[in-house]
């Protein structure tokens, strides 16, 4: 079986944000930055599979030259192959930007099976690409996944759990698929010693644009339809009262003042 | 009409709740600016029931499309149904809920167009006759308002209750315009082998009261007073990820970065210090109460009402209080 985990490299969500506000885009530079944490899902999910029925994982991010370091750290992991999609072309793709360059490399790497996404990054949080993926490919589309209860290679089908508003829904699906999984799906593991010794004497392969046959007008920010024209800082809220007195008597205060927004029925 | 708003009124099985309409309210209020119309488009295998409920709820006109295959949401499917109508009737806006249901017809309707989208737009205004789709970013630090210059049909979702519900009017007129498009079972990718609802019934996004508990909490066995409260005061319990992490209460509980985003009119975080990630799921709520034995937690900053106490000591009393002013 062929798996393919994408993985996104994010700032630290302690990391002071810096934005490059003439171009409407993320100031990645000198900011700390970590895999996406739901991608790590994404990752164990892929390593599990393949424990479970055999195969081989490729993971792929697209990216600056920094964005090599999550594919370090998956190799580190185990993971068998890693491609960095870069290119200056590729600054400022929107999500259907982004997606057409990961289903390029998908289709690169070739009879893949099943893909693995994170439910969302915790910067552009925008939470689609999978899906959009997975139109692009014309795979299965299962998004919110909370289990893969099994996969049947030789049948090309897959049956997952997915956690919708309500329930669960379980699925059966054709293989291929692109499975984008939510937290709480594994345990992610940590890479050992020697896995990360091993992983940083390995030089990461690189595709550019022209490497996935892709028109340059189609991706970054020349392929975008969404443009960022304003970026701001919403107003702080402001610390409202803190009640001061016997816990009784603010008891009684917090119950009037919630009584009074009538919203309680 | 070409410059028309188009609404998605998502549905479970042929059940729309009134929160499926919910986004009719801003997609009238957009086609007023553009001056055109605000229509609905259902997908299902019976939906006629729904059509009357969208025109209740302002749709001036709804696009139907009916058949057997279209039994249970399927991304597949739909968004075949959905990419056909609005090839066909290039509306200049076409909104979805930013629910499950929502973002997958969103994204994947937005690929088969070619495309990108606004996702989970808390903003939504037409400035200058373009359409102008704010969002938060960074749990909320920033908000990055995008135009969709290119696109035929601008898509965006739009988050839960960011924008106020549409008032029923069962009088209103409108008409429902039934469309064909066949989707052959063989060409389908998924098939829905059961739904299994959740004992719980957890809604937090659409809850207008959340009472969440954090590592203040201290075990599981105290999430039941929070459960007891949140009951009397119908409304639905929210986590910090400590509590979750702790295994005293299920993940989809866990409000925050890595969880849910929640505007509830009423939030009570009970023992949760507000941590950044923390906050930026439910720092848009409108009242937030907070209840902290430590009168320097970040929380506070945040909080509409500060109480400084013990939660066991607290939680009680409201409990009490709520009980004998409610006559529960
Ligand atoms: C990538 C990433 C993603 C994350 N995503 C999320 C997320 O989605 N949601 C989330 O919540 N967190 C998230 N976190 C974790 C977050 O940083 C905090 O660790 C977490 O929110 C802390 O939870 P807490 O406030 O319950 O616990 P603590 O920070 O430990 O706070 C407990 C509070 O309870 C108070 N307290 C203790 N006992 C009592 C008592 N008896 N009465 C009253 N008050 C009491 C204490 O004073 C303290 O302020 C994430 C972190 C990272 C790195
Ligand atoms: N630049 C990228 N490189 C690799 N994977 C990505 C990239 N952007 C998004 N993804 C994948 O798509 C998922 C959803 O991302 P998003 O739609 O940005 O919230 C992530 O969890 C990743 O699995």
């Amino acid at each position: 079986m062929k798996i393919v985990a994408c993985i996104k490299q994010v700032p630290d969500t302690e990391a002071e944000v810096k934005w490059d506000i003439p171009k409407g885009a993320l100031n990645r530079e000198g900011m700390d930055s970590v895999t996406n944490p739901f991608d790590e899902f994404a990752l164990e999910e892929a390593l599990l599979t393949k424990e479970n029925y055999d195969g081989e994982i490729v993971a792929i991010t697209m990216g600056p030259d920094k964005a090599a370091d999550v594919l370090r750290n998956a190799l580190a992991l185990t993971v068998d192959s890693v491609y960095q999609l870069t290119d200056d072309a590729f600054a400022g793709s929107d999500t259907y930007a982004t997606a057409s360059v990961l289903a390029a490399a998908i289709k690169k790497i070739g009879d893949v099976d099943v893909v693995f996404c994170g439910k969302q990054s915790t910067d552009g949080n925008t939470g689609v690409v999978g899906a959009f993926l997975a139109s692009i490919l014309d795979f299965s589309q299962l998004t919110y996944v909370s289990k893969v209860r099994s996969i049947d290679e030789a049948g090309k089908k897959i049956i997952v759990e997915r956690a919708i508003e309500g329930g669960t829904q379980v699925v059966e699906a054709k293989l291929p698929a692109v499975v984008s999984v939510i937290k709480g799906i594994n345990e992610p593991r940590l890479p050992n010693l020697m896995g990360i010794r091993k992983a940083s004497k390995i030089a990461i392969p690189q595709w550019t644009a022209d490497d996935l046959g892709l028109d340059k007008g189609k991706v970054g920010a020349a392929g975008s339809s969404t443009k960022v024209v304003e970026i701001a800082v919403p107003p702080p809220r402001g610390a409202g009262e803190i009640l001061k007195g016997e816990l009784e008597d603010i008891a009684t205060t917090v119950v009037d003042k919630l009584i009074d927004l009538k919203v309680i029925k | 009409m070409a410059n028309d708003v188009w609404v998605y009124i998502e549905h479970k099985d042929g059940n729309a709740s009134p929160m499926s309409f919910e986004i009719l309210g801003i997609g009238k209020t957009l086609a007023k600016d553009l001056g055109s119309n605000v229509c609905a488009f259902v997908i299902g295998d019976s939906v006629d029931g729904i059509a009357k409920d969208a025109i209740a709820y302002g749709a001036s006109k709804v696009y139907t499309v009916e058949d057997g295959v279209f039994k249970g949401f399927r991304a597949d499917a739909y968004v075949k149904a959905a990419q056909t109508l609005i090839e066909k009737y290039k509306p200049e806006i076409a909104l979805f809920r930013g629910t499950s249901q929502g973002s997958d017809m969103a994204a994947a309707a937005a690929a088969k167009l070619q495309t990108g989208l606004c996702a989970d737009t808390i903003g939504l205004v037409i400035d200058g006759g373009k359409l102008k789709m704010t969002r938060a970013a960074f749990g909320g630090n920033f908000t990055v308002t995008v135009v969709n210059e290119k696109a035929q049909t601008q898509i965006a979702t739009v988050r839960p209750k960011a924008f106020a519900m549409p008032e029923k009017d069962a009088a209103a007129q409108g008409e429902v315009v039934k469309e064909s498009v066949s989707v052959s079972e063989d060409s389908l990718h998924t098939k829905v082998v059961e739904f299994i609802p959740s004992a719980t019934s957890v809604n937090l996004v659409e809850a207008d009261i959340i009472i969440s508990g954090g590592r203040g909490v201290g075990k599981a066995e105290s999430f039941t007073m929070l459960k007891e409260l949140a009951d009397l005061l119908g409304g639905a319990v929210g986590a910090s990820r400590a509590a979750v992490d702790s295994d005293w209460i299920s993940y989809d509980h866990q409000v925050g970065q890595t969880g849910k985003t929640v505007k509830p009119k009423i939030y009570i975080a009970c023992g949760i210090s507000g941590a950044i990630q923390h906050l930026a799921g439910m720092r848009t709520s409108d009242c937030i109460v907070a209840i902290n034995k430590d009168a320097d937690a970040p929380i506070f900053k945040n909080a509409t009402i500060g109480v400084v106490g013990d939660i066991n000591v607290f939680v009680p009393k409201l409990i009490e209080k709520f009980k004998a002013k409610l006559n529960k």
